[in-house]
């Protein structure tokens, strides 16, 4: 397999004004673990920002953590930014306190995935590593 | 014997023993380790007569959209019986931003109530007596701006200061641990506390100016034990600061206040109540010998744990929070806010609010625990339970001793780290299914179902933005610069920052405008990040 010469780099990070780093960090944790190469922003960052560090860090795929209620505004807004600055090409995932009915038009405007609340972690890491392949 | 598990632990992993008797209490005194409730070590209870005398206060924490709506939230609760209010602001507001601040956009009025100004204050308790009904306000880094803007309003409608009762949050070490909504760097936030705990002490004496919090600590993942300890070293760091800056201990003390979470596991939270209480009181006594009995004794808000709320099948978070709440109520709590089902999908509805304050009618009316203090008292397995969390909340008091006291220790990240280890522990238990969840983890469904949620329209935004569009045209612009100029000499001089705050407030300086003059005094905060 080509899977060694192929290192995974993702962007996890907290976008927003929204301070719950619990389950991003324990995410995070997790996909570094499983040998994922993992970029952390810390908090508070602004959807320019967030765009700005996948870009220098040339990763593969975003993945952001909601629980402000602010995922309809951000995960929209973070989508025109890549595709302004030609990185359309990154993945962009999430996961949070996002409910149901707002998912559909998510993963419209272009958010591949987003997790529910009590997802087992295997299911974020086989996610990522998915990514991977498909590539 | 045949055992269901090999080991049986405690949610904090406390080994827990088929059995409990005398030989687990060795050493123990109850006159020394339990006395009297309402007498030193206070582990029974802050009062004589506990929930005899009255119950606790049912104070459920509301704020979403505008000012208006959240008053509306307010009279409605008050109608239904709720005794005392809670206030929750949005995020910009909790990062002392405007709502038309870029930074802001797409968050106004989303996880509590956008409060930018006097204006908003003032029409947030529009129709509400602040001299009859008590108000906690969960702010901390602009705190004491939020409580200029409520003494304002008081000032406004004539009613004297000390006729005011209610609390601010105003605990910024928590914030560098685990809630994450930060200003400035620790040394002059702590600064800003003493600030706010001496204008109590002598203009607002039935105000809580700091509410020591352990809740956010537990959400972010710890145990019981990094709660207990955690938050009681975070309220000896307060005191240690007052004092140093030449307040007497019984000047402010008796005016602290604390917030505990209430998680799943029943007796070892029962057990943190009763510890917290003497372990205060001891360390209270030992460090600072108050002559006011009010000064060692620990009065807590309680809230049910959100963290254990699951989206799956809503519905049984209403069994969870009972027995939560039954927990906070048999450990003592002086106030509490029950959960409502539907907050692992949003802010409640009206509907499941009301749901979840009528679980604490139902204990306080129907159950008929509140009718002797501190029933679990004398209990084998509760005391054991207490001496142990005692003991390690000790254990890490030491530790940080070690480090040169909390701030140090948060600039290393060592709470952070602690805290994010047992979440990943607690989070690996479950996966390997050490711990259950009903409904997530065994007895799962299909759910098609789906229970109405509260929605905040972009209009919220847009009409908070104006109002401030308003507000600027509408001042005295030479009058309010004046007024953050004075606040700013203030802040580089070391002065009580209450008074210009005040001033800046009703010169209609906004919330964003204040922070923004106080972090080119004060600088702004930068985390150790921790992974």
């Amino acid at each position: 397999m080509t899977v060694a010469a192929t290192p995974l780099r993702i962007l996890i990070g907290k976008v927003g004004l929204d301070g719950h780093d619990r389950g991003v960090k324990l995410v995070a944790r997790a996909l570094r673990d499983a040998g994922i190469e993992i970029i952390y922003t810390g908090l508070h960052q602004s959807p320019e920002q967030i765009v700005a560090t996948a870009i220098q860090e040339d990763v593969q795929a975003i993945g952001l953590s909601i629980h402000s209620g602010a995922h309809n505004s951000l995960f929209p807004r973070i989508l025109g930014l890549l595709r302004e600055q030609g990185a359309g090409d990154i993945v962009l995932f999430g996961g949070g306190i996002i409910p149901d009915e707002d998912v559909p038009r998510l993963k419209a405007a272009g958010v591949q995935m987003l997790f529910r609340p009590a997802t087992p972690m295997h299911d974020i890491v086989d996610f990522v590593n998915g990514l991977r392949i498909e590539r | 014997m045949n055992e269901r598990k090999a080991r049986f632990t405690s949610l904090s992993g406390l080994n827990i023993e088929p059995c409990y008797g005398p030989d687990h209490l060795k050493g123990w005194h109850a006159e020394q380790d339990l006395g009297r409730p309402g007498a030193f070590p206070y582990t029974r209870g802050c009062y004589p007569g506990m929930y005899r005398s009255r119950v606790w206060t049912m104070r459920q924490f509301a704020g979403f959209g505008s000012a208006d709506d959240t008053n509306a939230r307010f009279k409605y609760l008050l109608d239904h019986g709720q005794t005392g209010l809670s206030v929750a602001f949005d995020l910009p507001t909790l990062m002392g931003l405007d709502a038309d601040d870029p930074l802001a956009r797409g968050e106004v009025g989303h996880c509590g109530v956008a409060v930018s100004s006097l204006a908003d204050m003032e029409r947030l308790f529009d129709g509400i007596p602040l001299d009859q009904v008590t108000t906690s306000m969960t702010i901390n880094g602009p705190a004491a701006v939020l409580f200029a803007m409520y003494l304002a309003v008081a000032e406004k409608r004539g009613i004297p200061f000390d006729r005011l009762g209610g609390t601010i949050q105003n605990d910024i070490l928590k914030e560098y641990i685990a809630q994450k909504e930060w200003l400035f760097p620790p040394e002059p936030h702590l600064a800003l506390i003493v600030d706010t705990i001496t204008y109590c002490a002598a203009h607002v004496p039935k105000w809580h100016p700091i509410s020591i919090s352990g809740y956010h600590i537990r959400e972010a993942g710890s145990t019981a034990i990094q709660e207990l300890a955690f938050t009681l070293y975070n309220g000896l760091t307060y005191v240690e600061a007052a004092v140093k800056s030449g307040l007497a201990v019984d000047a402010f003390a008796p005016q602290l206040s604390f917030f505990f979470n209430v998680h799943n596991d029943f007796f070892e939270e029962i057990a943190k109540f009763r510890a917290a209480r003497r372990l205060w009181a001891r360390e209270m006594e030992r460090r600072y010998h108050p002559q006011n009995p009010r000064s060692l004794q620990l009065r807590c808000h309680a809230q049910t744990a959100g963290c254990s709320l699951t989206a799956q099948q809503p519905l049984n978070n209403v069994v969870r929070t009972t027995l939560q709440a039954l927990a906070a109520v048999l450990g003592g709590t002086q106030s509490l806010h029950t959960n409502s089902m539907d907050e692992t999908l949003a802010l409640p509805t009206e509907e499941a609010v009301k749901l979840a304050l009528r679980t604490q009618q139902i204990i306080a009316a129907e159950s008929e625990t509140v009718n002797t203090v501190d029933p679990l008292g004398g209990s084998y397995f509760v005391e054991s339970l207490t001496n142990r969390l005692e003991e390690g909340a000790r254990e890490l008091f030491h530790k940080l001793d070690g480090m040169g006291g909390m701030v140090s220790a948060i600039e290393r990240g060592f709470p952070q780290r602690e805290i994010l280890d047992a979440s990943q522990r607690y989070q690996h238990e479950i996966e390997r299914q050490q711990r259950s969840i009903v409904g997530v983890t065994e007895h799962r469904e299909d759910e098609s179902r789906s229970i109405p949620i509260l929605k905040i329209g972009p209009e919220v935004e847009q009409e908070q933005v104006a109002r401030l569009s308003d507000l600027r045209k509408s001042r005295d612009p030479f009058k309010m610069a004046g007024s953050l100029e004075e606040l700013q000499e203030m802040a580089s001089c070391h002065q009580n920052l209450m008074p210009p705050l005040i001033e800046a407030v009703k010169a209609k300086a906004t919330l964003g405008e204040i922070c923004a003059a106080l972090k080119e005094v004060y600088g702004t905060y930068r985390e150790p990040v921790v992974l």
